[in-house]
């Protein structure tokens, strides 16, 4: 008698292809995959309570190390949020240069993205060569305030400090190089048999299935839906920029990895035009409120130095209120829930992460699939563990 | 203000046992209604024409440990027609403070819920798998809570 | 002088315990093993840039047991904590902890109901790697300094290296006379 029954596999927390702590739990019918369970939490730090013992000024580091391949995106979704709370809106220069930050930090993320996914895939080279590229944005992020991964760049009411010499022309050097990088990616992977095999049809989310599982970013725009929170609700100043959003048509890996590699070009895009819009003047609001007086300041003026000391101290007072600011991270919506009594110290903040959302849909898309292509759509929904747990 | 108003206003005509109040800061609005009719409310809001909140943004929970009643449940919409945010509010008592899923509803609230009766001990009445998603399971209280203590127990 | 004067270049003498921990060291072999934040930049570190390969470490195990060094890098919560301990225990002797970043070697900023403050409480730390997360040369300079360690590990004489010069002495003579210690 030959008995038939469902075999089930334990993948993760400790796997090279799970990008991080991420556990599966498979049933399967021989090599097909009846059930994909995603068990998460292995990386849940409590970045949501801590952040209500601390002054808003304290929160910002936390929020680089959400989602750590995109730091410079959160801190601007929380600074966002901060601002709105206290009704400010920050000098054009300031917009300007988060805007070249935050495009930055999506080609930094992407190029991991491409690095990592097509690795899982099988393609060892492309990892080099995006990497290649990616280690040129963290000398620039290094410029700008030291650090490579995460800069803390900007503060509540603007930036840390303003661009250091060079690095317009650095900038500039790389995006004007940039899409001739994107060239060799694309030489690679679009056309390559392998590629192709392993990603089209793989992983498919139709348009109804992408809004009812809530997807964002990357995710709907592969699905078809074209959705980019910077054109739909524009935040900064990204109405005074010219580009487009790639969406793609079937839904499936290949589609959004199609929707990435434009996302890079328009990214540069971005940042040509904001680099040559510069506008001079400020980088922090005028408000003793909000913004730490200058240092010279600090040791000259004894009314500053009291101001100084208080917004250390004390931290910025934000008034009674509650703001839902979302904001288009290089994994999709990033949404800053805060809730303010009226302290020093937000009440309540609800980080609402794309790669949480995104990823519940790994169980729909990998039904009926086989195992190895399972790899690929959790390379495709370009999770950080971090990014879903907090 | 004339338009977001009209959201409150047809909610208040259609639902008037529920509606509690209609709130607005910084552009942003929020309506607050009973647990009651939620599964309903929020069907009407993803259905009707005009509306079109097809997109669960996000859901949450928010402990006012000192306030009576103590949790709000916090929904954000998203309506893509509209390119519009909304929010829901909904109040629940301390003692055995339950809510419909609204899973039938949105798939993407499934681990949203999970997570809001991991952290807050919110139930959730028909969801389908509810326990616990980020803490190991054998772990006693919740976490976001605030009389739980930030370096646990 | 010595034997090596009749030797010429052909023959290198050295001690047993040398030649093995030479070769240790020079083929250490980490874990493919990230949690969080500081995975990145230990991906980094095997990349193109920093290449990791010029230490003999480019083979990056995802076996626990072709493993012997294990780069604690990141966060390790609680619900982690076990199955870090087990992938420690599956490596095979001998084996190495390098705690990378804050997290790992005190808890960082988290010091939350969630995370475990500094896994040096549940595996023996040989070498811990500050910043958060430490950049790339960080990492291969605490990976130098592991094998400094392994260079002088006395793996094989560690038995006796707390007694006089005499006592080992009648200790090689007792082996010599009864064929054991």
């Amino acid at each position: 008698m030959v008995r038939q029954e469902t075999m089930y596999l334990n993948l993760g927390p400790q796997h090279p292809s799970t990008h991080g702590v991420l556990r599966v739990l498979l049933e399967l019918d021989g090599e097909v995959i009846v059930r994909a369970t995603p068990d998460i939490g292995y990386l849940h730090r409590g970045i949501e309570k801590l952040m209500e013992q601390k002054t808003y000024h304290q929160c910002l580091p936390l929020t680089d190390r959400i989602d750590y391949l995109a730091g410079s995106a959160n801190n601007l979704g929380f600074v966002l949020a901060v601002e709105k709370l206290l009704g400010i809106e920050v000098p054009k220069r300031a917009q300007y240069i988060r805007v070249i930050v935050a495009e930055f930090t999506r080609i930094s993320s992407h190029l991991f993205w491409l690095g990592t996914h097509a690795h899982d895939i099988g393609a060892m080279t492309p990892l080099f060569y995006a990497f290649r590229e990616r280690e040129q944005i963290m000398d620039l992020f290094e410029m700008i305030n030291g650090s490579r991964l995460f800069p803390n760049y900007l503060r509540i009411g603007g930036l840390a400090q303003d661009l250091p010499e060079g690095f317009l022309y650095k900038a500039r050097e790389f995006v004007d190089s940039f899409p001739e990088q994107i060239k060799d990616y694309e030489a690679l992977l679009t056309k390559n048999r392998i590629w192709i095999e392993r990603t089209k049809g793989v992983g498919v989310l139709t348009p109804e299935e992408a809004l009812d599982y809530g997807v964002s970013g990357p995710m709907i725009r592969g699905s078809g839906i074209e959705w980019d929170i910077r054109r739909a609700d524009p935040y900064l100043c990204y109405e005074d920029f010219d580009f487009e959003i790639p969406t793609g048509q079937n839904g499936d890996t290949y589609d959004r990895y199609l929707v990435r590699m434009e996302e890079m070009r328009q990214s540069a895009i971005i940042i040509k035009q904001a680099i040559e819009g510069l506008p001079d003047g400020d980088i922090n609001v005028e408000d003793p409120a909000v913004t730490l007086p200058p240092k010279e300041k600090v040791y000259t003026n004894i009314e500053a130095l009291i101001n100084h000391f208080l917004l250390i101290q004390k931290g910025i007072v934000v008034p009674e209120g509650e703001v839902y600011v979302h904001t288009e991270a290089p994994k999709g919506e990033l949404g800053f829930y805060i809730v303010s009594d009226g302290t020093t110290k937000p009440y309540r903040v609800k980080i609402r992460t794309p790669s949480f959302v995104n990823l519940q849909s790994l169980s729909k898309m990998a039904e009926g699939r086989l195992l190895s292509d399972l790899i690929a759509i959790i390379g495709t929904i370009d999770i950080v563990l971090a990014d879903v747990d907090r | 203000m004339a338009e977001t108003n009209s959201v409150a206003s047809r909610i208040k005509q259609i639902f008037p046992d529920v509606f509690l109040e209609y709130q607005s800061f910084r552009d942003q609005e929020t309506i607050i209604v009973k647990r009651d009719r939620i599964k309903e409310l929020m069907t009407f809001l993803r259905d009707e024409p005009g509306l079109e909140f097809r997109y669960l943004a996000d859901l949450t929970a928010v402990d006012y440990l000192q306030k009576r009643p103590r949790f709000m449940i916090v929904y954000h919409l998203y309506s893509h027609k509209e390119k519009r945010i909304l929010r829901i509010k909904v109040p629940l008592e301390e003692e055995d403070p339950y809510i419909d899923s609204v899973t039938s509803i949105w798939s993407t609230a499934n681990w949203h819920e999970r997570e809001c009766f991991d952290l807050f001990g919110i139930r959730f009445v028909g969801h389908p798998d509810l326990r616990r998603i980020l803490l190991p399971s054998d772990l006693e209280g919740h976490p976001l809570r605030k009389d739980y203590p930030v370096e646990g127990r | 002088m010595g034997i090596e004067e009749h030797l010429g270049n052909n023959i290198i003498t050295t001690t047993l315990e040398k030649l093995v921990n030479w070769s240790r060291k020079s083929s250490l072999w980490p874990a493919t093993f990230g949690l969080a934040c500081c995975a990145i930049e230990m991906i980094c570190t095997a990349a193109n840039r920093f290449d990791i390969a010029r230490f003999g470490m480019e083979a990056f195990r995802a076996s626990p047991r072709q493993a012997d060094l294990m780069i604690v890098a990141g966060t390790v919560t609680k619900k982690m904590l076990p199955a870090v301990i087990r992938i420690y225990e599956q490596m095979s002797e001998p084996k190495w902890v390098l705690a990378m970043g804050s997290c790992a070697s005190s808890g960082g900023i988290f010091r939350s109901y969630a995370v475990v403050q500094g896994i040096d409480q549940y595996l023996p730390v040989d070498v811990y790697v500050p910043g958060c997360p430490p950049r790339p040369e960080a990492l291969l300079y605490g990976i130098l300094k592991i094998h400094e360690k392994i260079k002088k590990d006395p793996f094989l004489t560690k038995k006796y290296a707390h007694l006089q010069l005499e006592e080992q002495e009648k200790i090689v003579e007792k082996v010599i006379k009864d064929g054991r210690d």
